[in-house]
C-alpha cells in the first residue's frame, strides 16, 4: 500500500526531515541581535528564534524548537519567508500570520494548527528584543485594539481568533477556555458567529485530518 | 545502513501467527451457524467448542468458564457494567482501580460515574507503575462491590501485584477483575492458581485476528453477568450475536499454539528486549519507564530528554520502524501519556516518551538496526532542540 499518504503535506515532511536555518552554532558564538522564545516543554512545544538585523531588514534568522513534525516544520518554513527576497523588513516580518504559514505548508491537521502559531510569536518577540536591546522600546508596536466583543470577560476578537488557530472548534470549549460570554452573556449570538467564520476561514480545505498518535492500545 | 522494515508495536497488535493464518484459510469456507441443527451447524458447533476447549487449556479454567467477545473492551465493559447493575439489587456502589488503567477501563467507568451514580477509588501507582497492596486495603469499604487492575500494563508493561490484590479483594467479600489483554501470551495465566472472578483477552494482542475477545467469568459468579448485547442463546445468553467463527477459531488455534511456544518465545524476546533496552538506554539523558524487572518480556518504554515523542516517531516510521509515543498530540489536548505522569514524571519527560514492544517476529538484526537508528534521530533533534543538556 505505497499509496497511503503521510500525516502532514509533502511540504511538512520536506522541512521536518530537512529543516532550514537551524541554529548550528552555540548561542554567543551566533550573537543574535533579538531572541524570543515561546511555549514551554511541558506544553509538549518550545520555539526560540534569533535574529540579525541590519538597516532595519532581518539580515538573518536562526532558530531552534522542541516539538512535533508541524511544530518543527513550520518554524522550518516560517524562516524561508522571512528569509526571502535578500530578508523581511522589521515591519513586514510583524505581520506574518500563522495562516501565512500554514498556507505555505499546504496546510496542517487540524489539531496542530497551535504548533505554527508559535513560530510568528517567537519572532515577534524576537523583534521586541532586537527594540530593546537597540535603545527603541518606542518602536515596540503596540497590538492593535483588538474590538471587544464580550464587555465582561473582555474578550477580543483577535482572542476568538487565537483560540480558533489553536483548535478550538466550538462553542462550549471556547467559553472553557476564555469564560466568553459567562457574564451578561449578551454577546453569546456574535461570539457563536465569530468562531463560526474563523472555523470556516481556518478549518475549511486547507487542513488535513492528522491521526492521534497518544498510545490507546 | 540499509532500510528495513521493523515492527516494535506488539502492544497495539500482532500480526497474525502462521499457524493462525493457515488455520483461517483451512476454514474459510465454513459458513455453518453453530446454532443450526443439521450437519454444518453441527461442524460449526464443534469448532466453536473446540476453540472454547483451546482457550480453557490456556488459561487451565473450564469451556464453560470461557465467553468469546468482540475485543478486549467489550469484556471489560461487561464486567464494569454488569456491576453497575446490580446496584440497585444490592446497593455495592464502590469501585476500586488504578490510576494506570487501559481506557476501556477508565473511561467506561467515567461513564458510570455520570449515569449510573456509581463510586470509584483509583489507586495510585509507584515510580515504577506498581500498586501498592496496602493501599487496596484500606480503600476497601462494606459497599465495595468491583477490584479492577489490570495484569500488566500497556504503555510500560510492569506487572501488577494481581494475586495478592485478588487475595485482598476476596478477603473483603469483594470481586476481582483483571484486565490481562497485555499480560496473555506474555506471562503464565494459570487460573486454577490465580483465583480471579473475572479476566479479559484481545485476540489480536497474541496473534489472532481483531475483532475477536475473550471474558472469562468464573462459575461462581458468572450469574451476575447481564448481556451487553441481548438476544439468542449464544455464549451461554451471556452474550448474543451469531458468533464470528473465524476469528473465534482463530484465537482458539493462537492460544492452542501459544501454550507450548509461550516459555520459550518469552526467553527469547526478553533476551531481545534487554539488548534493545541496554542500547537505548546507553544514549545520555533517557530513563526507563516501568519496572526493571516486574515487566512483560517484549516492553520496553523510553523517555528521550529534550526531544519531542512524535517528532521521534515519524522519523523512525520513515526508516521502517513503527514505535508508539505518549507525548500529547491527540485534538484539544496538551495532557501527555497519564500513565507516564502517574509514575513521577513530568510532562516534559511524557512528551519524550516512546515505547517500543516487541513480538515474535523480532531478530536480532531489527534490534541492532533499531538502536542505531534511534541514536540518529535523537541526535539530530537534539540538535535542533532549544532545551540544552549538560
Amino acid at each position: 500500500m505505497d499509496g497511503i499518504g503521510w500525516n502532514y503535506s509533502d511540504k511538512v515532511k520536506e522541512h521536518f526531515l530537512h529543516p532550514h536555518n537551524v541554529l548550528d552554532v552555540n548561542e554567543e558564538e551566533y550573537n543574535a541581535d533579538g531572541v524570543g522564545y515561546v511555549g514551554s516543554p511541558a506544553c509538549g512545544d518550545m520555539m526560540k528564534i534569533f535574529i540579525k538585523v541590519k538597516d532595519n531588514r532581518i539580515a538573518d534568522i536562526k532558530w531552534q524548537t522542541f516539538g512535533c513534525a508541524s511544530a518543527i516544520g513550520s518554524t522550518s518554513m516560517l524562516s524561508d519567508i522571512v528569509m526571502r527576497d535578500g530578508g523581511m523588513s522589521l515591519d513586514e516580518a510583524y505581520k506574518i500570520t500563522p495562516e501565512v504559514i500554514i498556507n505555505e505548508l499546504g496546510g496542517l491537521p487540524s489539531n496542530k494548527i497551535h504548533c505554527s502559531v508559535l513560530g510568528d510569536k517567537a519572532l515577534r518577540e524576537a523583534i521586541n528584543d532586537y527594540y530593546r536591546k537597540s535603545g527603541h522600546p518606542e518602536k515596540i508596536p503596540h497590538n492593535k485594539e483588538s474590538r471587544i466583543v464580550c464587555h465582561c470577560l473582555n474578550v477580543t476578537e483577535e482572542d476568538i481568533k487565537m483560540e480558533v488557530l489553536e483548535g478550538v472548534k466550538d462553542f462550549d470549549e471556547l467559553q472553557k477556555r476564555t469564560k466568553v460570554g459567562t457574564g451578561c452573556g449578551g454577546c453569546i449570538d456574535e461570539v457563536k458567529k465569530l468562531l463560526a467564520q474563523f472555523v470556516e476561514k481556518y478549518y475549511k480545505d486547507r487542513v488535513y485530518t492528522g491521526s492521534n498518535c497518544g498510545i490507546n492500545n | 545502513m540499509e532500510k528495513r522494515t521493523v515492527y516494535l508495536d506488539n502492544n497495539a497488535t500482532t500480526p497474525l501467527h502462521p499457524a493462525v493464518k493457515e488455520k483461517i484459510k483451512e476454514y474459510l469456507d465454513y459458513f455453518g451457524n453453530p446454532s443450526s441443527v443439521y450437519t454444518i451447524g453441527r461442524e460449526a458447533n464443534f469448532l466453536l467448542n473446540q476453540a472454547r476447549q483451546y482457550a480453557a487449556d490456556f488459561l487451565n479454567a473450564l469451556p464453560n468458564e470461557i465467553i468469546f467477545t468482540s475485543c478486549g473492551s467489550e469484556s471489560n465493559n461487561t464486567v464494569l457494567k454488569s456491576c453497575a447493575r446490580n446496584v440497585k439489587k444490592n446497593g455495592k456502589k464502590h469501585f476500586i482501580t488504578s490510576k494506570i488503567e487501559h481506557p476501556a477501563i477508565l473511561h467506561t467507568l467515567e461513564l458510570m460515574k455520570r449515569d449510573d451514580d456509581v463510586d470509584v477509588t483509583y489507586l495510585d501507582v509507584d515510580s515504577y507503575g506498581l500498586v501498592n497492596p496496602e493501599d487496596l486495603e484500606k480503600a476497601i469499604r462494606p459497599e465495595t462491590v468491583l477490584v479492577t487492575v489490570m495484569f500488566a500494563n500497556n504503555e510500560i508493561g510492569t506487572i501488577e501485584p494481581v494475586e495478592k490484590l485478588c487475595e485482598i479483594a476476596h478477603k473483603h467479600g469483594v470481586l476481582f477483575h483483571t484486565d490481562a489483554v497485555q499480560a496473555a501470551g506474555k506471562v503464565r495465566i494459570n487460573l486454577a492458581e490465580m483465583p480471579f472472578d473475572f479476566l479479559s483477552i484481545s485476540g489480536h494482542k497474541v496473534y489472532a485476528p481483531k475483532g475477536v475477545g475473550i471474558l472469562f467469568a468464573r462459575n461462581n459468579v458468572k450469574d451476575i453477568i447481564y448481556p451487553l448485547i441481548a438476544g439468542g442463546h449464544q455464549e451461554n445468553a451471556i452474550r448474543a450475536g451469531t458468533e464470528n467463527m473465524l476469528g473465534i477459531i482463530a484465537l482458539g488455534e493462537a492460544l492452542r499454539v501459544l501454550k507450548d511456544e509461550m516459555p520459550s518465545e518469552a526467553a527469547e524476546t526478553l533476551r531481545l528486549r534487554k539488548r534493545l533496552e541496554a542500547g537505548l538506554l546507553s544514549i545520555p539523558h533517557t530513563k526507563l519507564n516501568g519496572h526493571p524487572e516486574l515487566r512483560v518480556p517484549g516492553c520496553v518504554n523510553v523517555s528521550f530528554d529534550s526531544i519531542e515523542g512524535e517528532s521521534i516517531l515519524l522519523r523512525l516510521d520513515l526508516m521502517g520502524i513503527s514505535v508508539s509515543t505518549g507525548s500529547a498530540c491527540s485534538s484539544g489536548s496538551l495532557d501527555p501519556s497519564p500513565v507516564i505522569m502517574a509514575i513521577g514524571n513530568n510532562p516534559e519527560r511524557a512528551h519524550g516518551s516512546i515505547r517500543f514492544s516487541l513480538g515474535r517476529e523480532n531478530t536480532e538484526a531489527d534490534i541492532d538496526y533499531t538502536i542505531a537508528a534511534v541514536k540518529d534521530v535523537v541526535e539530530t533533534l537534539r540538535k535542533i532542540s532549544p532545551i540544552k543538556l549538560d
